[in-house]
């Protein structure tokens, strides 16, 4: 005991070894969160794939024909014949509208012109109206597409040569979401919004943990330095958050069969990617902030909020306000989203994605560093 | 102190050290020396600057001036070094209650580079100097404060540091188990270790072997217990406190 070695040079592995051990034993220790970290993807997953569809099913039409003839009973059949729609009313008049859409027992109305059918097939242009209960924007949005593709698929029937812009943009939406299911669109963004709440906000908690209790001043005077610790904090998490990963991938196919149309491992390292920017931010979120409390609320406001709301994983970065569309160049998660979408629904490859893998290399370099930082900034 | 007289070079070297945010001087050109092997009381108020000085010493806080050498080593710009050579135990409770007693020992000697082979006799040796033995695969949050203390002071020093620095160590614990730390702390002290403790329990500063008292950021006195008491013409340490923490009060 009174030798008095110098500990060893060698010491960086062992030291930082030592450190992401310790790291290892809290998270498994701490079964409760644990549990709560690897259930509630999965929960996600469902509620997502189930709850919250922005794609909708049983969509009440309603159809006003002043004229009915061969060409307008055609197109109702049509209508009727798919799946997602049930015609609830056909009339003759507009009149009955008005009060149909108060009631709220119709989504959607098409309203064809007075002798559409002959109109048609002299050639002519027609013009169909659309009317959609947009209360819920988005949702009418949405109900529209669904009647123009239907549209568009008669015109196609009856005027094979008749060509428009929206037949073509309808048809390359299809492209890559035949049956148009959110789960689809939403399972990219919903593994960017589950790494986002593990490694952003564990590691705001777990560092700020330390800070409020005392053992980083400990850390801090001991020889470790100060990319170590935060190696330690950060390697534990970015193993959690793979297995995440895969286990929200594997729910996803298993419960929606959303496909992974690219490479599983070029998906995998993008995540990795991600993970390291997420998790650099909840170190700078717990460096600033001085209780476990706060940076809990600096991560939710400041990480997770963002990735929900700005990634384009729920709200279409497209139908944003013009000044807002820029803000989102600052959220990582609008890359990885694209990133996600485009390796599993589109199984594109790192040549059409290193512009946003770039993007989002950049920020986990200035962000690393940042946090590095922001720890020497500590001790002046 | 016989392993003291073995080094002539001071533990501690503190010349002219300060300490100002913005326009407030917290620590206000310091000196003092520490012999190897001292036990050193570093007293004063509340916002005395005693927190101030005392991370500028581990390599915490930047001089604004002055020079402080730590070990041997300058606290400013050899501050790598610095780290490797002491120990800390911070008012805080400084172990981790979720880490078993071995895992909190293993996570530490893996700190300070210490080998497989030298963590696991000294967790032996540890446990039982402490009587451990049954309680080295408990969690840590379980054992009784006074215990808990004694392990933190233990580990601040199980890489044999020159330097220990324990600030605050025995916040609220009772006496009995006070006395005890403080036989742990001699126990340091005769291998060598230089003790540099905070405290403000005035029976406490009786046992160091000096005692340096800040007030406003300055050091009002230095000494052993005894000389300040017959400086000050008192009987106890904590008259000599209240002397100079409110002079106003005590003549």
């Amino acid at each position: 005991m009174s030798a008095r070695a110098t500990p060893p040079r060698r010491g960086a592995q062992r030291t930082l070894g030592a450190f992401v051990r310790k790291e290892l034993h809290h998270i498994l220790r701490d079964r409760q969160t644990l549990v709560i970290l690897l259930l509630m993807p999965l929960v996600q997953v469902l509620l997502f794939g189930y709850a919250l569809r922005t794609d909708i099913h049983d969509l009440r039409v309603a159809i006003v024909d002043p004229s009915p003839d061969a060409r307008s009973v055609r197109l109702r059949d049509r209508l009727e014949g798919t799946p997602r729609f049930r015609v609830v009313r056909t009339a003759t008049t507009a009149l009955a509208l008005e009060d149909l859409f108060r009631r709220g027992e119709a989504d959607v109305a098409v309203v064809l012109p007075a002798r559409f059918g002959e109109s048609l097939g002299r050639g002519e242009p027609t013009e169909v109206l659309l009317v959609a209960d947009a209360s819920d924007p988005n949702t009418g949005t949405i109900m529209q597409a669904y009647v123009r593709a239907a549209l568009a698929g008669f015109e196609a029937d009856v005027t094979p040569q008749a060509g428009g812009p929206v037949r073509i943009r309808v048809e390359s939406r299809m492209r890559f979401n035949p049956t148009l299911e959110s789960a689809n669109l939403f399972v990219p963004g919903l593994i960017a919004l589950v790494l986002t709440l593990v490694s952003a906000l564990m590691t705001a908690i777990s560092l700020s943990r330390e800070k409020e209790r005392g053992t980083l001043e400990v850390l801090l005077v001991s020889p470790l330095r100060p990319w170590q610790i935060i190696a330690g904090k950060v390697l534990p998490y970015l193993g959690l958050g793979f297995a995440i990963t895969c286990l929200v991938l594997l729910a996803a196919r298993l419960a929606f069969r959303v496909p992974l149309r690219g490479s599983a491992l070029l998906l995998l390292a993008e995540s990795v990617l991600f993970t390291i920017v997420s998790l650099s931010l909840g170190v700078l979120v717990a460096a600033r902030t001085e209780s476990q409390r706060a940076a809990m609320l600096g991560a939710l406001v400041g990480t997770l909020m963002p990735t929900a709301l700005l990634s384009g994983m729920i709200f279409p970065i497209a139908s944003m306000p013009g000044w807002l569309q820029p803000v989102t160049f600052i959220v990582p998660a609008r890359w990885f989203v694209v990133i996600a979408r485009g390796i599993m629904l589109k199984g594109t490859g790192l040549a059409y994605l290193w512009r946003e893998t770039l993007v989002l290399t950049g920020m986990a370099a200035i962000l690393l560093v940042a946090a590095t930082r922001s720890f020497h900034a500590r001790l002046d | 102190m016989t392993a003291s007289a073995a080094r002539a070079e001071p533990a501690i070297e503190v010349r002219g050290l300060t300490r100002r945010f913005g326009a407030f001087t917290a620590v206000d050109d310091i000196s003092f020396d520490v012999a190897a092997g001292e036990v050193f009381g570093f007293l004063g108020a509340n916002g005395a600057g005693k927190t101030t000085a005392i991370r500028m010493l581990i390599g915490l806080l930047a001089p604004t001036a002055g020079t402080a050498r730590v070990a041997g080593f300058d606290v400013a710009t050899q501050a790598e070094q610095v780290k490797r050579h002491i120990g800390y135990m911070s008012q805080r409770f400084s172990l981790y209650e979720d880490l078993t007693v071995r895992e909190n020992i293993t996570l530490y000697g893996g700190i300070y580079g210490l080998s497989d082979d030298a963590i696991a006799a000294r967790t032996r040796d540890l446990a039982t100097r402490l009587e451990l033995e049954r309680e080295l695969d408990e969690r840590v949050g379980r054992l009784p404060l006074g215990w808990k203390q004694k392990l933190a002071f233990s580990v601040a020093v199980l890489h044999d540091p020159r330097v220990v620095f324990l600030d605050e160590p025995t916040g609220g614990v009772d006496p009995m188990t006070r006395r005890q730390f403080w036989e742990r702390i001699y126990v340091a002290a005769a291998e060598g270790t230089t003790v540099f403790v905070t405290t403000h329990h005035m029976d406490e500063a009786e046992y160091c072997d000096r005692v340096s008292i800040m007030v406003d950021g300055r050091i009002a006195a230095l000494g052993t217990p005894a000389e300040l008491r017959a400086r000050f013409g008192v009987g106890t340490m904590d008259d000599v406190f209240v002397r100079l923490a409110r002079p106003g009060a005590a003549a």
